[in-house]
């Protein structure tokens, strides 16, 4: 018995061992290596998708794969080696797998075939969904639309957060009060928030006319958010609007960590307001701008309920985001397979900005 | 020296985390079996294997119906009737709501994919999720019930409601020709001007405008009077859809259009470039009102309902949302104005909502029972007075307002895509719609609309072959 429990100690050992090898392997090889394998993995197994996607078998296997992938490397990350661990972290993996991989394979298993949603088969049409993404104008004009207002939010946004964060770092007085004050648009209903706007923008008798015609500019006055010149805008700017008080938020935790000793010895060393800010607060305060940027251009190319309660995508497709395309072809056309094959397409060049950026952060870092 | 600290205070902590070894093989145990029974739940997951809720022997016992609806404004009225049955039968009715539409809609379809749908349920989408839903065995087919009995049921429904629930043979989605729904109420949509308005800009409020011509003369006069045009929920393109087919109908007759969908007449055809062209006129003449193409249809009747507009383009349900937004609004019903005199002036219409019987419902007789009771004349009465929509039961007209009694007489001249012999391709649709917005803001000449959708028309067609 006791034999027994040494073999099953020494066969975990060695598990362990060999799993906490290859992690280590996986962790420090370089980037341009990650990347190789990445694309060789997803290669892989998309070969085999595409050769045994109808035997219920390859899924199981493929799911199975992964999921213990995954739990060998949290194990091999925490370094436990004993079988005790497994049961441990079953649980969280159980529902890992059941709300985050199941999910993903389903929608890989749509993106590959033509579906309507409701039939109760489907057919397996191969890459021709990605192929259609490729040539769908309309799609990557709503990335387009997605992309110029995540520049918006990334420039205005961010720099307006950052200023108010900056001037609420020092001790004025009511700072408290502005800091709740600045974070009320966050916390409002997004299609409250539409719906007053769309209000305020209105052509006949909205505020933002009226105030213009007040203002003796009533060449400037239009139907904000149905003139296609306009449309984008407006909605880009009541993005951030809605959405500065989280940057100003994080912003301000980070300013808050900065040592206040080295702004006393910058001002010894004689160096003036501007030169404290470039020399002191921006090298120290880049991981914080890495994760707000981070954070709103994820947030900002999934904008949806802004637009559905403010244009609906319209005036033609002037205000249309990938979302609202997906919604499109899941609800309007039917078209559940597409619509999985746009939501994959979106969530991986998702994924390839944030590894980029996150590169991007650590060159700045090391620089 | 530290080092070899660590490592006992290591070996220690290990040594105290250590299982008594029985817990360790109960768990290993218990491991096994979770691994096994999570393999065979992603199995079931992946197959899409669900089970039917309301299918247990139980609910049958307990003669319960479940319904779901989505309907806001009939919620009050239809428990009212719920109670009504129940004090009758001995049959409760569980009226379910779902709202907004398009919420009720997402859940329709989860539930027919976990095949967990309620006993009765309406349906919102095209002719092909309805097939869809049938051909998945969702949706019970009522034709015996609508036939028995020399067709009592069947004739005392509008027949043109009756047809959107219905397929004939050989129809293009390949379901078995029956009928498969009941209406329980009926709907068209029409053009509505408002009569004080009308009064103000000087024009005749008995004598609404019935020809294209005298149309744009009277949004002229009521422009000139300060009063805007047209008013309509665009931003919803379906109502654009709506009134372009209205249009196209008159101006080249169904068989045309038919033709047109069946990819044999090009959308750049001069008869539907001057479809288009009707909007492209009606937005250099300033008759719509501002901000059409992204307002929804709830804003555009609050604009109609508080007077900003003179004509609006909605359906018959907006008889109860007027009144509930301004009981005085004075305003009459007309057809859109026709542009060939000598083709009729066709109107969406039909079944306003229907009810579908699930077929694997266990109680599936007891629930055409109450569709039936539903619709009898005294029921439709009622809803159609509690809620001023359109009855579905022929004889209960005798009871409706003046308003919707003018909606009625459009039922004349009612189609719908649903009953049409063939349907365009979704994109097309959506380009279609959003192509007329462009129209509209001016992006685009009604030419340029024209040959993009011939193209598009084209490559889907080569698509689908």
């Amino acid at each position: 018995m006791r034999r027994v429990a040494c073999n099953d100690k020494t066969m975990s050992n060695i598990i362990g061992e060999n799993i906490k090898r290859l992690y280590n392997f996986l962790h420090n090889a370089s980037s341009k290596t990650k990347i190789l394998m990445g694309v060789g993995l997803a290669v892989v197994l998309e070969t085999a998708f595409l050769q045994f996607h109808a035997f219920t078998i390859f899924w199981v296997i493929i799911y199975t794969f992964v999921t213990l992938s995954l739990l060998f490397i949290v194990l091999a990350n925490i370094a436990k080696k004993t079988f005790s661990s497994f049961a441990f972290v079953l649980p969280a993996l159980i529902i890992f797998s059941i709300f985050y991989i199941y999910p993903f394979f389903k929608v890989l298993q749509l993106s590959h075939n033509s579906w309507d949603g409701i039939s109760p088969t489907m057919s397996f049409v191969g890459f021709a969904n990605f192929k259609e993404i490729l040539q769908d104008k309309i799609w990557w004009g709503a990335m387009g639309n997605a992309g110029y207002i995540t520049l918006i939010a990334l420039t205005f946004q961010n720099i307006l957060a950052l200023a108010l964060a900056l001037a609420c770092d020092r001790q004025i007085k009511g700072r408290n009060f502005f800091r709740v004050i600045f974070f009320i648009p966050p916390v409002l209903s997004e299609v409250v928030v539409g719906l007053i706007w769309r209000w305020i923008y209105d052509g006949d008798y909205g505020l933002l006319n009226h105030a213009l015609v007040a203002m003796g500019l009533k060449d400037l006055i239009r139907n904000w958010l149905s003139d296609p010149q306009t449309a984008l805008t407006c909605v880009a700017v009541i993005h951030c609007w809605k959405g500065f008080g989280w940057g100003f938020m994080i912003l301000l935790a980070g300013l808050q960590t900065i040592p206040r000793e080295l702004y006393e010895a910058a001002r010894v060393d004689g160096a003036n307001g501007w030169q404290s800010f470039r020399n002191v607060t921006i090298p120290l305060m880049i991981p914080v701008f890495v994760l707000v940027a981070i954070l709103t251009i994820l947030g900002t190319m999934q904008v949806f309920v802004l637009i559905l309660s403010m244009t609906g995508g319209g005036p033609g497709y002037h205000t249309e985001v990938p979302v609202t395309r997906i919604l499109a072809s899941m609800q309007g056309s039917s078209m559940f397979g597409y619509a999985c094959a746009q939501g994959l397409t979106f969530g991986v060049i998702l994924m390839m900005v944030s590894f980029a950026q996150i590169g991007i952060s650590r060159k700045l870092k090391q620089a | 020296m530290l080092k070899s600290k660590i490592q006992n205070s290591k070996s220690k902590i290990k040594s105290n985390l250590k299982f008594p070894n029985k817990l360790l093989s109960y768990l290993k145990f218990g491991f096994c079996h979770l691994f096994v029974i999570w393999i065979l739940s992603f199995v079931i997951l992946l197959n899409g294997c669900g089970s039917q809720s309301t299918t247990g022997a139980s609910q049958a016992k307990a003669k319960k119906i479940s319904v779901w609806h989505w309907m806001t404004d009939r919620d009050e009225a239809f428990q009212e009737l719920a109670k009504q049955y129940e004090a009758k039968t001995g049959i409760k009715v569980v009226f379910e709501l779902y709202a907004p539409s398009d919420a009720y809609s997402q859940k329709v379809r989860a539930s027919a994919q976990a095949q967990a749908l309620p006993d009765i349920f309406g349906l919102l989408g095209e002719k092909r999720d309805f097939a869809a839903f049938i051909k998945a065995g969702h949706i019970a087919s009522l034709t015996e019930e609508m036939n028995a009995e020399f067709g009592e049921w069947k004739n005392m429904l509008f027949e043109k409601a009756l047809a959107v629930n219905e397929f004939k043979e050989k129809n293009e989605y390949g379901v078995t020709a029956g009928i498969y729904g009941v209406p329980i109420d009926v709907m068209n949509i029409q053009m509505l001007y408002n009569k004080a308005l009308f009064k103000k800009a000087g024009l005749d409020p008995q004598k609404p405008p019935q020809d294209w011509e005298s149309f744009v003369a009277a949004c002229t006069k009521l422009n000139a009077a300060g009063i805007q045009g047209l008013v309509s929920g665009w931003g919803e393109v379906w109502m654009i859809d709506c009134l372009a087919s209205n249009f196209a109908f008159n101006v080249m007759g169904p068989e045309k259009v038919f033709a047109t969908l069946r990819g044999e007449v090009p959308y750049s055809d001069s008869q539907w470039i001057k479809v288009f062209s009707l909007f492209k006129e009606m937005a250099d003449k300033k008759m719509l009102a501002s901000g059409i193409v992204t307002m929804v249809n709830k804003s555009a009747e609050q604009s109609f309902a508080n007077e900003r507009a003179a004509f609006a383009f909605n359906g018959s349900w907006c008889v109860n949302v007027y009144h509930g937004m301004n009981p005085d609004l004075d305003y009459g019903v007309m057809l859109p104005p026709k542009i060939n005199p000598s083709n009729p002036m066709y109107i969406w219409g039909g079944a306003g909502s229907s009810f579908l019987v699930n077929d694997r419902s266990a109680v599936k007789s007891e629930a055409i029972e109450f569709l039936k009771w539903l619709t009898a004349p005294e029921q439709q009465a009622f809803l159609a007075e509690k809620t001023r929509n359109l009855p579905s039961n022929k004889k209960a007209l005798a009871k409706i307002s003046a308003l919707l009694s003018d909606f009625s007489k459009g039922m004349e001249n009612v189609t719908h895509p649903n009953v049409w012999p063939v349907n365009e391709l979704p994109k097309v649709i959506e380009r279609f719609d959003k192509g007329i917005q462009s129209v509209i803001i001016g992006e685009k000449t009604p030419e340029q609309l024209g040959e993009e959708l011939a193209k598009l028309k084209a490559d889907e067609m080569a698509k689908k072959k």
